[in-house]
């Protein structure tokens, strides 16, 4: 898909975010629009999907570890017509297969797990990996993960394990914005340095500007040449990108706007979409 | 019941000799090890299936997640570690990565209770019934001996969903014969009574037939159950039993409470309350010993239960 193209979905995605998650009161805006062209890049130019067969034994698979941020998925799936778009509006709602953070038992097409305690899609991955070789499934395996879940030890115990099993078609992503709920994570607890840390357990690293779809869909597509080790894209990202008063601000990692700033980044971001379709 | 202790095996051989027979029936099939091979049985299968076979090192957080990630490519995983690790180790994974999630993930819980002996306390898994029981989509199955053990094996890999298997690292009593039925689910009467049931898991159902041998010389008539699944428990079987002798007494090696006896009486006390005895571990740790020698310790023998039986006997009205 032409970048021109990308960004217009990107923008669309951005919008129903945040439109989702004003109706639904709570959630996780900061970490979501911060994976936004990470998550455009796959679904409409990267992956090997089809959204009427979302069962399809042959498609790539997306375990979005960074569960909190499943906004952007669910607007990614909708948008790509894994389900009718409106149905965002039912997110965090009783009864709604849109749930607080993905699960696979509400039968949502496009979910290939359960996720939310941080730290497990990357093992998920590495299963899948393991188990597309052992059939000769051309599958690729995209993990999601966030920076702040890299303290987990199980995200260090999986990236051994691929790296010794030199997984090759598996690609770990990390939307690195730099902040979680307490703080800054170099803050928290230090993470740097982090490619090092990967390169170290095995992996080949490609480090890019996570919002820039040509460097994102590039770096998806090196991946699939580097043969013989796993690799991971450390995205570098902005927390809240696209809405002024949420950009690098931890406090919008688990709020809502509400009110008057409801209307506000709906409007910033209402107004990017019309000046898109405008020169469309 | 084989009273001939050399003829005795342990029920981790069950699981590795299962798996061995699965392999051969199902390419689905693949194992999960953390660095446990020999003691979990799975080098039996690692030997005739090397392909199928992954080493995830001591690491079973991954391991349990990579499970879960492989019943998504279409394989049917079998985790084997021990029952310490398989639960409280990985819960979160089990929990999430697993069981929310309904993969068909199968887990060996090796070297589970005091069985395990000189290795003590923090190997001596003594709260995995309460760990596994409340999950939901995950069936528990504790089979009382390694015919039975290969047998729950084999029957995991028939149903959909993550299903766990205690084990034991000691040789206990062959309790059951190969045409004994052995279906998930469905609770085996061993021996009907008249005055009390015992209902057993483990290697307590071959503790629980001795005591019935014994009550038997003393005029008492003691039915015997070998509730090999402890979820979904067998309502049924567990209700008339209740019914037909008024009195229950209910053996596991493992925590007294929320183990196997509890299940049971969370049914008969909202469907027909009769007086229980529990045996088990009473809110405390294991410690390192033989694995016998902590039975009697523990009170975990045919004689604790024999005392339980007259003690609940007493209290029927």
């Amino acid at each position: 898909m032409e970048i021109a193209e990308l960004e217009k979905r990107a923008k669309k995605i951005r919008f129903d975010i945040v439109r989702m998650l004003c109706k639904a009161g709570s959630g996780h805006p900061g970490g979501s629009l911060s994976a936004v062209e990470l998550m455009t890049a796959l679904y409409f130019d990267q992956l090997k999907h089809n959204p009427k067969k979302p069962d399809w034994e042959d498609r790539d698979r997306v375990i979005f570890s960074k569960g909190h941020a499943c906004p952007v998925l669910y607007a990614s799936l909708a948008e790509s017509g894994y389900f009718p778009v409106e149905e965002l509006m039912t997110l965090r709602q009783l009864g709604s297969r849109l749930q607080g953070h993905p699960g696979k038992d509400k039968g949502l097409p496009g979910i290939e797990i359960s996720s939310g305690s941080l730290g497990q899609g990357l093992s998920v991955g590495i299963g899948l990996s393991l188990g597309f070789r052992l059939s000769n499934n051309s599958a690729r395996v995209y993990v999601i993960m966030g920076d702040g879940e890299c303290d987990e030890g199980q995200i260090w115990e999986a990236a051994m394990s691929a790296g010794h099993y030199k997984l090759d078609n598996i690609c770990g992503v990390v939307d690195y914005n730099r902040l979680q709920i307490d703080g800054a994570t170099e803050e928290v607890m230090g993470l740097e340095p982090f490619a090092k840390k990967w390169q170290d357990f095995r992996w080949e690293v490609i480090e890019i500007d996570g919002h820039n779809l040509k460097e994102v869909i590039n770096a998806y597509r090196k991946a699939k040449e580097i043969k013989g080790k796993p690799t991971v894209i450390i995205a570098h990202t902005i927390k809240g990108k696209g809405v002024s008063f949420m950009e690098n601000q931890a406090s919008w990692h688990g709020d809502v706007p509400k009110g008057e700033k409801a209307e506000v980044c709906l409007n910033e971001l209402g107004k990017c979409l019309e000046d898109l379709n405008g020169e469309g | 019941m084989e009273k001939d202790k050399s003829k005795w095996k342990e029920t981790r051989a069950g699981y590795g000799e299962g798996l061995v027979i699965l392999g051969e029936r199902n390419p689905k099939i693949v194992v999960l090890s953390a660095d446990l091979t020999k003691s979990t049985h799975a080098n039996l299968f690692k030997e005739k299936f090397p392909d199928r076979f992954f080493q995830f090192g001591i690491a079973e957080q991954n391991m349990m997640g990579a499970a879960a990630g492989m019943s998504l490519a279409g394989c049917i995983p079998f985790v084997s570690t021990y029952a310490v690790f398989a639960t409280g180790r990985c819960f979160d994974q089990l929990r999430v990565s697993v069981c929310y999630s309904n993969c068909n993930v199968k887990i060996e819980g090796a070297h589970s209770g005091l069985l395990v002996g000189p290795d003590g306390a923090t190997h001596q898994s003594l709260e995995d019934i309460a760990l596994t029981r409340v999950l939901p989509n995950l069936t528990v199955i504790e089979p009382c001996d390694v015919i039975e053990a290969r047998k729950a094996t084999l029957s995991s890999a028939e149903i959909y969903g993550p299903v766990y298997i205690r084990l034991v690292r000691e040789k206990t009593a062959i309790v059951t014969a190969e045409d004994s039925p052995f279906t998930i689910g469905k609770a085996n009467v061993l021996r009907n009574g008249k005055d009390v049931t015992v209902i057993a898991c483990g290697p307590e159902v071959a503790e629980a037939l001795l005591a019935a041998e014994e009550a038997e010389k003393e005029g008492i008539k003691v039915g015997v159950v070998n509730l090999h699944t402890i979820k979904p428990l067998d309502e049924e079987t567990i209700v008339k039993v209740a019914k037909e002798t008024g009195a229950i007494v209910t053996t596991e090696i493992h925590q007294v409470a929320c183990g196997m006896g509890s299940a049971v009486a969370e049914i008969l006390s909202r469907t027909y309350p009769v007086p229980i005895e529990m045996i088990g571990v009473k809110d405390r740790f294991g410690e390192s010993g033989q694995p016998y020698e902590l039975l009697e310790k523990f009170g975990l023998t045919s004689t604790s239960i024999l005392n339980a039986i007259k003690r609940v006997l007493k209290r029927k009205t």
